[in-house]
């Protein structure tokens, strides 16, 4: 087969979707049959058991082949079938209607090339089709066929079709999707699919079939910059070689390549195989390769290789569309797992800017973020991480978002929102004076201690000692007590689980501005959720230390400084940490003083120590805000 | 890139994938075409060699052209072969019918394993062009304990970044040849010259198209005695893969049901 180099090969992949009932199992079992690519005895069986439930001939059960589909007859999950025609072959992938299974449509249109959108001739545009439609856009699916279905019910008439093909041209160019045709089909009869309409004689443009085989394949990514995430480094004796995909661009043996976000260089010393024909010295995207480096660098699963002048993008924040997938709203503050190539890193959702209103195509801030919706969002990490913008490269310009066990979001990368996220956290805008110049007049870094633990446990005590301490040093240091925060900025809030992430969520805002300031700041607050923390974490961005001030609930309740724990058992206060809401132990902290078995001054010796290490004595400040991407010393390699 | 690199790349990448994310992993090997293929990417994947263990869940049932091909090509490609037999049929759904029930022998083999050797991923041959439910499959599906496939609740999978976080005693199964077609596999076959189980190739007007136990596979009239002569047989026939399984046929939901409880 020969094939042009610079286009992607394979069966050209297209995704069929629309509103459910418009029809589009119909139309592709109908195609199927058509263009004789169902197997023999299909027709006959379809016939049938479509006998069999009292109905005419099925022909959506070619492909809606789960018992329960038959029984309902609806498509759950999107299936794929190929087709061959006249000039070339289709992978069609039927994409389900209903909008319980849109996880799955967008599972089906992920992987599609060009998008067939179906519309009944007697419904027109519903929400659900423009819903179709704006995926597809997000999906980077840039190109359309309208088959407007079911004209046998409108009696074939021409201005019902004209008049619907332009409004669906007009929306569709309004997400810069290009219709390239809209084409009058009656999919159960075969009209206008793979033959041209006796009953539509006034129709002079084509068959779907002459539509697709017009459509152009997408370019490959071989002329963009070069991009390969990292699958996996195997050891072969003393070689270690490095094995990815290589996403975009080309890569040969000599060339200068960077690891991100390392951004140390090599080049590449020789590609490893088994059983081709002849030893690699060149490969380009698409292509999965192993090669080995010249130089010992410290290298794992998640890097990106670029060049080093056209290299991907760095930062904690990034501003995002995404579609929604899991049950129950998204909330500002929710912390999740977002992967973007081969990494993964945790990031908090620390501003939504709205959901899409599909008909006016606008984000709209008052809006609740429900499943299956689309959202504008900022998601922030505590760490730099790697990514293009998806409008300059693909692959690494999306994301998946992961909660536990589940995905939950898959997402397109719009902008970095690093600049953005300083001008909302603070409080005089983009800052003229560096990390680095506060750090040299205050003789110490900028950094969070987040002290959790129960009420009781001694956090405030320790909190105040330690800055009295830190003050006398001459740092320059404030304290963000939970208690005291309750009382002013955070008087609206309750002790409901959504309140307490709200809480912390500001506090955490607050501490970033401190931060920023150059400060050391003290926080205390029980925080006994550890997805807040981590949110915590997450919104902070730079130096930050979880410190678990721990004292067992017992300990807590005999001292009862405040007579809180009484009232609680009593009942008169609800929601109380430790007695009638869940406290949950930090798994990871920075570090642990244990105030229930060490004395006061101890525990805050430990803590000064600490803090003297982590902050204010040598080279602490070179590690700055961003530590990890300081270059990793080769030295590590092997560790 | 052709057709069959495109293919192969991404069959490697889903490999390596699943080694990175999911130990332990094994490879189930049921000896057939598409399974020495699966095979063969895997040795490419990993540079000669297959890094984890190769299971053939055996019945005792297989012919004995397909027991000699196991142990010659299991030494030759130094494959790390794991051969547990079955449970018995006396052991399966009963309410299966006949042909299905011994089928579904395998499906207990699978749960076998998994639990036996405490499998976070099982690598599995299974193609979308085979069967209808196959088609709706994930690249990588995760299964509950107990083995389930719950088409109704399959994650959203995009853009190749897997799933394979999954709770304690699930496990995933992994189909790195989900997007081949069967041309593809023997137009790969010929390509890289992989061997195979000789019933494939006709022999007095018969050969097996795709390969069962006996008793529940039948072969098809052909005349296709060479991989180039089955490619062009493959390009006229319009007879389904796996009209000679005689279990998927016994009923209307045979297969489907047989999936949902662990079948491949």
């Amino acid at each position: 087969m020969t094939i042009n180099d610079n286009v992607i090969a394979g069966a050209f992949p297209i995704v069929i979707v629309g509103h459910v009932d418009h029809g589009k199992s119909t139309l592709i079992g109908r195609l199927l049959n058509d263009t004789g690519s169902l197997p023999e005895g299909k027709a006959e069986e379809l016939r049938r058991v479509s006998k069999h439930r009292g109905m005419a001939v099925e022909w959506s059960f070619a492909l809606d082949a789960l018992q329960l589909e038959r029984d309902q007859a609806i498509t759950v999950d999107s299936t794929q079938v190929w087709f061959q025609s006249p000039l070339r072959r289709y992978v069609i992938i039927d994409a389900p209607g209903h909008l319980e299974f849109l996880r799955n449509m967008i599972t089906g249109a992920a992987q599609a090339e060009a998008a067939v959108i179906v519309v009944d001739a007697t419904q027109g545009l519903t929400e659900q089709t423009k819903r179709h439609a704006y995926l597809l856009h997000l999906l980077g699916v840039s190109q359309a066929i309208v088959a407007i279905n079911k004209m046998d019910k409108v009696d074939f008439d021409r201005s019902i079709f004209n008049r619907l093909a332009s409004e669906m041209k007009t929306h569709l160019a309004s997400l810069s999707l290009e219709a390239v045709n809209a084409i009058p089909v009656s999919a159960r009869e075969g009209d206008n699919l793979a033959k041209p309409s006796a009953r539509m004689a006034w129709w002079n443009g084509p068959t779907l079939i002459e539509a697709l085989d017009v459509l152009p394949r997408r370019r490959a990514t071989i002329d963009k910059p070069l991009r390969l995430a990292v699958q996996d480094v195997y050891h072969e004796g003393d070689e270690r070689i490095i094995v990815g995909r290589i996403e975009s661009g080309r890569l040969k043996v000599g060339d200068p390549i960077s690891f991100w976000p390392t951004q140390r260089t090599a080049r590449v010393k020789s590609f490893q195989s088994w059983s081709t024909a002849a030893p690699i010295l060149s490969a380009a995207a698409t292509q999965s390769v192993a090669f080995t480096i010249t130089e010992d660098l410290f290298v794992e699963r998640g890097h990106v290789v670029a060049t080093a002048d056209r290299g991907p993008r760095q930062s904690t924040s990034v501003r995002a569309r995404l579609f929604w997938l899991a049950p129950g709203h998204l909330h500002v503050g929710k912390t999740l797992r977002m992967r973007v190539g081969t990494s993964t890193v945790s990031v908090t959702v620390s501003a939504i800017h709205g959901a899409l209103d599909v008909d006016d195509l606008a984000f709209h801030q008052d809006r609740a973020v429900a499943t299956n919706d689309i959202a504008e969002v900022r998601l922030t990490s505590s760490v730099p991480f790697t990514f293009d913008l998806f409008h300059e490269n693909e692959t690494l310009g999306r994301a998946v978002l992961i909660d536990g066990y589940n995905v939950v979001a898959g997402c397109v990368i719009d902008r970095d929102a690093d600049v953005a996220a300083i001008t909302a956290s603070s409080a005089t805008g983009a800052s003229t004076i560096t990390i680095h110049e506060r750090a040299r007049r205050n003789k110490h870094q900028g950094a969070v201690y987040w002290l959790t633990g129960l009420s009781g446990a001694g956090k405030s005590t320790l909190a105040i000692g330690l800055q009295q301490k830190l003050f006398d040093l001459g740092a320059q240091v404030a304290i963000l007590d939970g208690d005291a925060l309750r009382r002013g900025l955070n008087s609206d809030l309750g002790y409901a689980p959504q309140d307490r992430t709200e809480n912390l969520r500001r506090a955490a805002e607050v501490a970033k501005i401190l931060l920023e300031t150059g400060s050391i700041v003290i926080a205390a607050f029980i925080s006994p959720a550890a997805s807040d923390r981590d949110m915590v974490r997450n919104i902070v961005g730079g130096p930050f230390h979880e410190v678990f001030v721990n004292a067992d609930l017992a300990i807590c309740e005999a001292r009862d400084v405040k007579g809180l724990y009484a009232k609680a058992r009593a009942g008169s206060i609800a929601e109380f940490t430790g007695i009638s809401s869940a406290w949950e132990t930090p798994e990871h902290p920075e570090l642990v003083v244990n105030t229930g078995a060490e004395s006061y001054e101890k525990c805050l010796e430990k803590l000064l120590t600490y803090v003297r290490v982590t902050a204010i004595e040598g080279g602490a400040i070179a590690k700055g805000s961003h530590a990890s991407s300081a270059a990793v010393p080769a030295g590590s390699l092997r560790a | 890139m052709n057709d069959l690199d495109l293919l192969e790349s991404r069959s490697i990448f889903i490999l390596r994938e699943a080694f990175n994310k999911l130990r332990p992993l094994a490879m189930l090997w049921s000896l057939g075409k598409d399974s020495n293929v699966m095979i063969w990417l895997a040795k490419k994947a990993f540079l000669g060699k297959v890094p984890f263990p190769v299971m053939h869940l055996d019945t005792g049932l297989e012919f004995p052209e397909t027991y000699a091909f196991r142990e010659r090509y299991s030494a030759e490609w130094q494959l790390d072969l794991i051969a547990d037999p079955c449970p018995p049929i006396e052991s399966v759904d009963q309410s299966l019918p006949n042909d299905a029930r011994l089928a579904a022998r395998k499906s207990l083999g699978v749960t076998q394993a998994v639990e036996r050797y405490g499998l976070k991923g099982l690598i599995a041959g299974i193609r979308r062009d085979e069967q209808a439910t196959r088609a709706k499959e994930r690249v990588f599906s995760p299964r509950a304990a107990g083995n389930t496939w719950d088409f109704r609740t399959q994650p959203p999978e995009l853009w190749d970044m897997f799933a394979a976080d999954v709770p304690p005693g699930a496990h995933v199964r992994i189909h790195p040849l989900l997007h081949w077609n069967e041309i593809d596999i023997w137009c790969y076959i010929k390509r890289e010259s992989i061997p195979l189980v000789p019933l494939y190739f006709a022999k007095n007007g018969e050969r097996y198209r795709s390969l069962g136990e006996i008793g529940i596979t039948r072969p098809i009239t052909s005349n296709a005695s060479n991989v180039d002569e089955i490619i062009t047989e493959l390009k006229t026939t319009r007879a389904a893969e796996r009209a000679g399984r005689t279990m998927d046929h016994e009923s209307e939901d045979a297969f489907e049901r047989l999936r949902t409880t662990g079948y491949l």
